[in-house]
């Protein structure tokens, strides 16, 4: 997030889209629900009648994948009617020209053809949005989970850029992370094309410093494969083995069935875990790992916020830390690795990753601190650009609208969308072991308008079977007025009806994220 | 600090901020006025009159610290003799409007010790408060030496456990409603109407419905806010009493919001988990999933030592074995097809550390940088 959790309170406009924020992030909700009993506008620009939209003061809901479309139309709005951040864009920004030309076919009709969003709606969507003082973009997986991922962040940017939104209190765009450490996984270079601290692989200098202090020579320059394309190229016979932890990519990976192609393909699959999870069960080594709360560290969270992880209990049987595994194996591997403590791992990181380099164990015993954090006398970093943008100039960008990779047609006239509910995470291997979420939420189900399902037969609780080019699953229906006609939903938390198995394996050429926001299904009331 | 920013309490000076009440001064200050209905972040009720206090320029007068203003002129008495009295009522009073029975009566005679050792003797009795050790009128009732001498016909309020997760115990309810505010200021789920008080006008959850009514989410901000017994969780009612536990402050294991959470923990077992009060990013709140979700971790499919593939299944590997195994395989692995044949699945779930030594062992020891994890997903 470019802005700190708690700033959600303090906008005068929140637009959340792609994110069912009730939901997948509960506590940051209410803020937000917080800022709007206080009299804080919504507008939720969604698919889904998810729970947020009962506190909106507008719910747009488009088409699946269509977000670059709304998004242009209300630039159009806002450049048309004058209602943009004229000083803001002048000093802060360069690419106005550019962006209005691309806008410039958006009408509000046009719009309305590709989205569905009603013209007017969007017209007041847009000006609602502009008239604010500071508004905050609140986005997640909705948002880049498409083959045009990236072209929805960056149209996000263009109109919180627009109307001066960006590092202003209250405002940002600010995407929210499904799982606790994203943030830190990325921070700490578990990326493809950096090291700690986003320091670029195929810079001569950052390789050169990290070999000074790694003790090591000849690191890769090379970027290396995201995993959606280390799994294909395992399919291929171009990738022979895989080390994987905490991840259950045979759950929450698109197209599963090909996905465990793949991974049956590697020469060596190795997985480290606190359970057997479906993954777990395909490899040739399994290493028993321990979860959160038998180990120290830090996590950081979705607002730049690093917090410490304690130990609580010890961990069962023989289990080991990760980085104790991984130790482990590198010494093995003639790379002796050995540190006392999470505390000495953590020292390393700040010695080699300037945006976290002022952080230490002894400032975040009380509370955690927002990189950057560049000194140990540096307060911390909650709110991103303030006065300028980290890298200059706000650029806008100029961005055209693409369909989704996959449409429905004859054979497959309906619109699948996936997501999480509020009781279960992730792939379930966590929250499945609590008997009261079970309780809430026990098995996996389909979302289907009462329109489709007076025309399919189907009465609330039925079993349907959903089948897309890719696979089947056969799951009850849940009939209402969640997903409209057209467009059904299904969580992907459970590993006997997974989802996944229909979702599209398309990629964002960018972000390289595969589009399982969208693909094409039909159903069919089960025998 | 200008003269205008102070006041004096109990013959001192305290500096305090335009805005703050009697009682945020008191606190900010270090000094302990006691309030039951008063819940940070929502709107003061006044509804219980413990935090009534004195000003010397108004003698025999008593003011409710959580709802006036403080003002320079004001010299505040939170111990006086009338104070005193008037907080002893209060606490008899509700002592006496519910079941209260936490054995405070004749506690007067004991020490803090004998008397949570007489209680804990007689712990496992059904109708010893679950709340026991944990509850701010119980905590009262012994700083002021408060009995109560009248308990509820047996029945009289009935108990309600129909949800998995909550359990409602109206003889016990005070009626303070800060269940009400943690559910309709903090959380804004509204699931609970303050309007909604049923004949013996106890506030009523509309929770008693869980599977009507769509607003409850069980996040539980209304257990924590709960000063007394009257709602408890449910998985931890009688079988984890608070003195046999410890606490650990970390940090939630499931969303990127990363809320500072407490594990309480008993015998190697995580049993409850409750909010951090004092710090962002939740100030105390959490989610279902953040709550009870803790299961996990002492589940018995945990996984408990090294496994290697044989045939369609696994056998168990000392560590020695299992690493030498990896590392050999990968060595030649690395050696014959190359380094950027192989590559690492780093994890959103784990620690930073953790995540900083799977980069590094890639890049490093793998000499590859194919390393990435599942955000994308
Ligand atoms: S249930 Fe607890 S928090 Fe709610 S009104 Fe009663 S005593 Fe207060
Ligand atoms: S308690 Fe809920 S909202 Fe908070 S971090 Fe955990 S999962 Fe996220
Ligand atoms: S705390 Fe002030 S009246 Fe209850």
């Amino acid at each position: 997030m470019t802005n700190p959790i708690k700033d959600v309170e303090k906008a005068d406009v929140l637009l959340i889209t792609g994110s069912n924020t009730t939901e997948n992030h509960p506590v940051l909700s209410t803020y937000a629900k917080r800022g709007i009993a206080k009299g804080a506008k919504l507008i939720v620009v969604d698919p889904r009648k998810i729970p947020i939209t009962k506190h909106a003061t507008l719910w747009l809901r488009q088409t699946l994948g269509t977000d670059v479309a709304w998004i242009n139309g209300m630039m159009r709005v806002i450049i048309e009617e004058g209602l943009y951040d004229e000083s803001y864009v002048t000093s802060r920004t360069v690419g106005l020209e550019d962006l209005k030309k691309a806008v410039e076919p958006f009408t509000p009709e046009k719009v309305e053809e590709i989205s569905g969003i009603p013209a007017d709606q969007l017209v007041e969507a847009a000006r609602l949005y502009a008239s604010a003082k500071a508004a905050s973009i609140l986005y997640a997986m909705g948002i880049t989970q498409h083959t045009c991922g990236t072209d929805n962040v960056k149209s996000l940017a263009n109109l919180a850029m627009l109307c001066g939104n960006v590092g202003v209190e209250g405002g940002g765009v600010n995407p929210l992370r499904g799982q606790n450490n994203v943030q830190g996984a990325c921070d700490m270079g578990g990326l493809p094309n950096v090291y700690s601290g986003y320091q670029a692989v195929n810079n001569a200098d950052a390789k050169k410093r990290m070999e000074a202090a790694w003790g090591v020579t000849g690191l890769s320059d090379k970027p290396g494969l995201t995993v959606t394309q280390m799994l294909p190229a395992a399919h291929e016979g171009e990738f022979s083995a895989l080390y994987i932890i905490g991840e259950n990519p045979m759950v929450s990976d698109p197209d599963l069935r090909h996905a465990e192609k793949c991974l049956k393909a590697l020469d060596f699959l190795v997985v480290q875990d606190i359970f057997l999870t479906e993954t777990a069960k395909l490899a040739d080594v399994v290493l028993p790992s321990l979860c959160f709360a038998e180990k120290d560290g830090t996590f950081s969270n979705t607002e730049r916020k690093v917090q410490r992880v304690r130990k609580a209990v010890d961990g069962p049987g023989e289990a080991r830390t990760d980085w104790d595994i991984l130790c482990g194996v590198a010494s093995r591997m003639g790379y002796p690795m050995a540190y006392e403590n999470a505390r000495q791992i953590f020292a390393e990181i700040g010695s080699v990753t300037p945006t976290y380099c002022g952080i230490n164990y002894e400032r975040i015993d009380s509370d955690g601190l927002f990189w950057p954090c560049t000194g140990t006398d540096h307060p911390g970093t909650p709110c991103l650009h303030m006065d300028k943008f980290s890298c200059g100039l706000g650029v806008f960008s100029a961005i055209g609208f693409k369909p989704p990779a996959e449409m429905p047609d004859d054979d497959y006239p309906l619109y699948l969308t996936t997501g999480r509910v509020l009781y279960q995470y992730h792939t379930g291997t966590m929250t499945m072991k609590s008997e009261g979420l079970n309780a809430q939420s026990p098995e996996c189900f389909v979302e289907i308008s009462q329109e489709d399902a007076d025309r399919l037969g189907v009465a609330q609780g039925d079993l349907v079977s959903v089948a897309s080019r890719r696979g089947k699953i056969t799951v009850p229906a849940v009939v209402g007025d969640m997903t409209e006609p057209g467009t059904v939903f299904i969580p992907f938390h459970w590993a006997k009806q997974a989802v996944n198995l229909l979702t599209n394996s398309a990629l964002d050429p960018i972000a390289r994220i595969p589009e399982l926001k969208v693909c094409a299904v039909r159903l069919e009331k089960a025998a | 600090m200008t003269r205008q920013d102070t006041l004096r309490i109990n013959g001192r000076e305290y500096a305090f901020q335009p805005g703050d009440t009697l009682l945020d001064a008191a606190k900010k200050n270090g000094l302990d006025i006691p309030s039951l209905c008063h819940l940070a972040r929502a709107t003061p009720t006044g509804v219980c009159g413990v935090c009534v206090v004195e000003l010397a320029e108004r003698p025999g007068e008593l003011v409710r610290a959580c709802m006036t203003p403080a003002e320079s002129w004001m010299t505040v008495r939170t111990e006086s003799p009338c104070v005193v009295a008037e907080r002893k009522a209060v606490i008899k009073r509700f002592l006496d409007s519910g079941f209260h029975n936490c054995a405070v009566r004749g506690a007067d005679s004991q020490d803090w010790t004998s008397f949570q050792m007489a209680v804990q003797a007689s712990d496992g009795a059904d109708d010893l408060c679950p709340a026991w050790g944990d509850c701010q009128l119980q905590e009262l009732a012994y700083r002021y030496q408060v009995c109560g001498d009248h308990f509820p016909r047996e029945g009289e309020y009935p108990r309600q456990s129909v949800n998995p997760f909550i359990f409602r115990d109206y003889a016990r309810c005070i009626q303070c409603g800060r269940c009400v505010q943690a559910c309709n200021e903090i959380q804004v789920n509204m699931a609970i109407d303050a309007s909604m008080r049923d004949e013996n006008s106890k506030v009523t959850p509309l929770t008693d419905f869980p599977l009507a009514n769509e607003d409850c989410v069980f996040c539980g901000e209304c257990i924590q806010a709960c000063p007394v017994g009257a709602l408890v969780e449910k998985g931890s009612r009688y079988t984890v009493r608070p003195w046999e536990t410890t606490r650990v402050r970390t940090t939630c294991s499931y969303c990127g919001v990363g809320c500072q959470l407490w594990l309480h923990v008993k015998d190697n077992k995580v049993v409850k988990v409750t909010g951090v009060e004092e710090v962002g990013p939740n100030y105390g709140s959490l989610c279902v999933k953040g709550r009870f979700g803790f299961h996990f971790v002492s589940h018995p499919d945990r996984l408990t030592t090294p496994l290697i593939k044989e045939g369609d299944g696994f056998r168990e590997a000392s560590w020695d074995e299992a690493l030498d195994l990896v590392a050999k395989r990968l060595g030649e692995l690395k050696e014959t097809k190359g380094p950027d044949k192989l590559g690492v699945l780093t994890s959103a779930r784990v620690t930073n550390e953790e995540n900083y030594i799977a980069q590094k062992f890639s890049r490093a020891v793998l000499k590859t940088n194919n390393v990435d994890h599942c955000a994308r997903l």
